[in-house]
């Protein structure tokens, strides 16, 4: 059998061939693949969705202020992506476990990171958000695509968990990454393990259509979706912009996982609307047209439009969740500009888990070497 | 006691690991139904089962980066790389997670993961089969590595290895997989001397050679014909490259006043390198004579109908006895 070539793709990718629930104008619109999975959904909890994307996006401006000010090393922003961050990470149970790159702050917020995780990374203070065990998520993963082995493996180890009472351990290993890190090796290699040993963890690709400064159409010339199944894993396109239907193609996914029919794949097509980084100028890669094109697709509009027109985003409900982004927002800036750096000795702890001679000796010399400003001092 | 080869005495330490405690797992490329291209793995698959010994895709990052999920979930992954040229796709999973979760975690994630690695050449093998990959790991703070020397070490390290809560590469000389030695397989690992201590191995008073892996045989060769000469050569076999145990090193040049180091691997900036330096700034002034290292050529790993001129053997070594003992007959008066 021969196969064709792929058709090209336009600088963003194909937007017609997404599973969605709500469209740009915010109407609801109904897809075969997805309404199942969003049936229970009701306004309170769409209202809930939209609390959580709209402290994101505040978060998010936060964390740009505070680095433009000086007081963050640097901030990874997710303008744009609150969707499918939001929605992907309210789907999961407490118990399941997360694997995130560094872009996901939305998910890191719905996992319940204190402002103090969320800032401590960005602002050089922790290389991690604290103990991945009380928020079942990893800190963020900078080597682009490593995660997604951890959470393979970490799904393998829940295979080899023995569930109370004679029943299957139902959790689920999560991993997120981007469109560039698809191209990685270990992401291939995540996949053939996560297949072969149909192991319970849900792959979800936040496709921002850029890698820096490269375009999707460098890392694939075809949807980034119809990889997975060439591994023998079945996977979701959704519009990575809309709320509900990234619920809902999690909820497919984690639901496959959870009853030992192995791994799922989400494609969530989306746009990273500010720079890579607050160290990137995108102005010098690509066209404010494509910018306004996605601006026009907004993640919150859409949801906010279709509560309004239920009814049910009164001008009380909206005030308060304006109010819960702004405190999360003044708390982030308080614990920020409150943040107390730990002893200069405490880089050599927690390097190994049992003494080793070697930087013992190292951390020795330093403390008397920083003991002589001490006694110099007096 | 009991008369084992050292594969034999590194399958009965992973008997024993898997035997003692359910969180361990073996992993990698035919270390089920084959029992491992060295046959290190063999019997474990129908004695633990296929959930416990784990034939991997052929992917080395995927080897390693699974097993830092399953050491997430609170496992105890020993991975095996076939051979020691093929740790490197795993080399970043190694040096960026492995090594640094604990850290960066600030101590709520543990990595207590064996990486065993066939190493080192003298096989005759094809190319990728002889690296001698150590010094990069050593460099990488947060790994502990270990060489092996014989299988009664073999057998006890790589037990403590699998007991230890921090990573562990694990360097075993193919070359010696077939050499045989009493193995006490009752050893308490609290009664054994721990993974971090170097041995002397044999004693003496006019020089020290240090060395670690199949090399301690070399020296111990070296040593025996030195003595016809009227030499007392002192060998010690590191057995720990990180932490390396310089208290013990230390204690036999401040006696002997002269060194010689000797390794396989490349000598710019390895192993070797790092002992003269850090043995220098301690003994300084109990040094009669400059230090030397007898390592492989800084080239590749030469084709196998070479290799004996790249490893150093016990006249190259005896060579550099000679130059550290400011011998008249020293064949290489000039410093390379
Ligand atoms: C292994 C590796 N190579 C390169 C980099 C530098 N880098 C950081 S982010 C990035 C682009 C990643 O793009 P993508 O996976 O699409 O994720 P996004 O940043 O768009 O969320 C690159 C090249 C890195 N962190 N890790």
């Amino acid at each position: 059998m021969t196969y064709p070539p792929s058709t090209a793709m336009g600088p963003t990718t194909d937007m017609g061939q997404v599973s969605r629930l709500i469209t740009a104008e915010g109407e609801r619109v109904s897809d075969p693949a997805l309404e199942g999975w969003v049936a229970d959904v009701d306004n309170a909890l769409l209202a809930d969705l939209y609390r959580d994307m709209v402290r994101t996006r505040r978060l998010d401006a936060e964390g740009v202020a505070l680095q433009r000010q000086g007081q963050l090393g640097l901030w990874a922003p997710c303008q744009g992506q609150e969707a499918v961050q939001v929605g992907t990470a309210r789907a999961l149970r407490e118990s399941d476990f997360v694997f995130p790159s560094y872009r996901e702050s939305g998910v890191q917020l719905v996992r319940g990171a204190t402002p103090t995780q969320l800032i401590q990374v960005w602002r050089g203070e922790e290389q991690s958000m604290g103990d991945p065990f009380a928020r079942g998520t990893a800190g963020p993963q900078i080597i682009i695509g490593a995660q997604t082995l951890h959470a393979v493996g970490y799904a393998m180890g829940i295979q080899r968990t023995p569930a109370a009472e004679g029943a299957r351990c139902d959790e689920v290993a999560v991993t997120y990454f981007g469109d560039g890190a698809s191209s990685q090796g270990d992401v291939s290699e995540a996949m053939v393990f996560a297949a072969s040993y149909g192991a319970p963890v849900v792959f979800v690709c936040s496709n921002n259509q850029w890698a820096i400064s490269e375009p999707v159409t460098v890392q694939s010339r075809t949807p980034l979706a119809d990889r997975a199944p060439a591994f023998g894993i079945p996977s979701m396109r959704v519009d990575g912009n809309d709320v509900l239907a990234c619920y809902g193609a999690m909820r497919w996914a984690l639901e496959r996982a959870r009853s030992g029919a192995g791994p799922a794949y989400i494609e969530a097509v989306t746009y990273r609307m500010g720079p890579h980084t607050t160290a990137d100028d995108p102005t010098r890669y690509r066209d404010a047209a494509e910018v306004e094109v996605w601006r026009a697709r907004d993640p919150l509009a859409r949801v906010q439009t279709l509560l309004q027109a239920r009814g049910a985003l009164g001008d009380a409900l909206a005030a308060d969740i304006a109010a819960d982004a702004d405190r999360l927002a003044a708390e982030v800036r308080a614990v920020c500009l409150g943040y107390r750096t730990r002893d200069p000795l405490s880089v050599f702890d927690e390097v190994y888990a049992e003494p080793h001679s070697g930087l013992e000796r190292q951390r020795r010399a330093y403390a008397a070497y920083l003991d002589g400003f001490e006694e110099e001092a007096r | 006691m009991t008369e084992l080869t050292m594969g034999k005495a590194l399958n009965a330490g992973l008997h024993r690991a898997l035997a003692d405690d359910p969180s361990v797992l073996v992993m990698g490329e035919d270390v089920g139904t084959l029992g491992g291209v060295f046959r290190i793995t063999d019997g474990l698959l129908s004695a633990y089962g296929p959930s416990r010994v784990i034939d991997t895709p052929l992917a080395e990052s995927g080897i390693v980066g699974t097993a830092v999920g399953l050491a997430f979930r609170g496992f105890r992954p020993v991975v095996e790389m076939q051979f020691d040229g093929f740790v490197y796709p795993a080399f970043d999973q190694i040096v960026c997670q492995v090594a640094k979760f604990h850290y960066r975690t600030r101590g709520a994630v543990r990595m207590p993961l064996t990486v065993r690695v066939p190493w080192a050449g003298g096989v005759g093998a094809a190319e990728h089969h002889s690296e001698s990959p150590e010094a990069y790991f050593v460099h990488t703070s947060g790994l502990r590595v270990v060489a092996v020397s014989n299988p009664a070490d073999a057998y006890v390290m790589l037990r403590q290895a699998i007991a230890c809560d921090d990573p562990v590469i694990f360097f075993e000389p193919k070359r010696l997989y077939h050499a045989k030695g009493e193995v006490d397989l009752d050893v308490d690992l609290a009664d054994a001397a721990p993974m971090g201590l170097a041995r002397v191995v044999r004693t003496g008073r006019d020089a020290t050679i240090v060395t670690y892996g199949a090399q301690v045989a070399t020296a111990l060769e070296a040593a025996t014909a030195a003595e016809d000469d009227g030499l007392s050569l002192e060998v010690i076999d590191l057995r720990s490259l990180s932490p390396i145990d310089l208290d013990t090193v230390a204690a036999s040049v401040r006696r002997t006043g002269r060194m010689v180091v000797t390794h396989e691997a490349a000598a710019e900036a390895g192993v070797g390198a790092e002992v003269i330096a850090a043995i220098t700034e301690r003994c300084f002034h109990h040094l009669e004579a400059a230090p030397v290292r007898v390592t492989g050529h800084d080239i590749p790993y030469p084709p196998a109908k070479l290799e004996r001129h790249h490893l150093p053997d016990l006249d190259r070594i005896l060579d550099a006895v000679d130059r550290v003992l400011d011998r008249p007959h020293s064949l290489s008066e000039v410093t390379p």
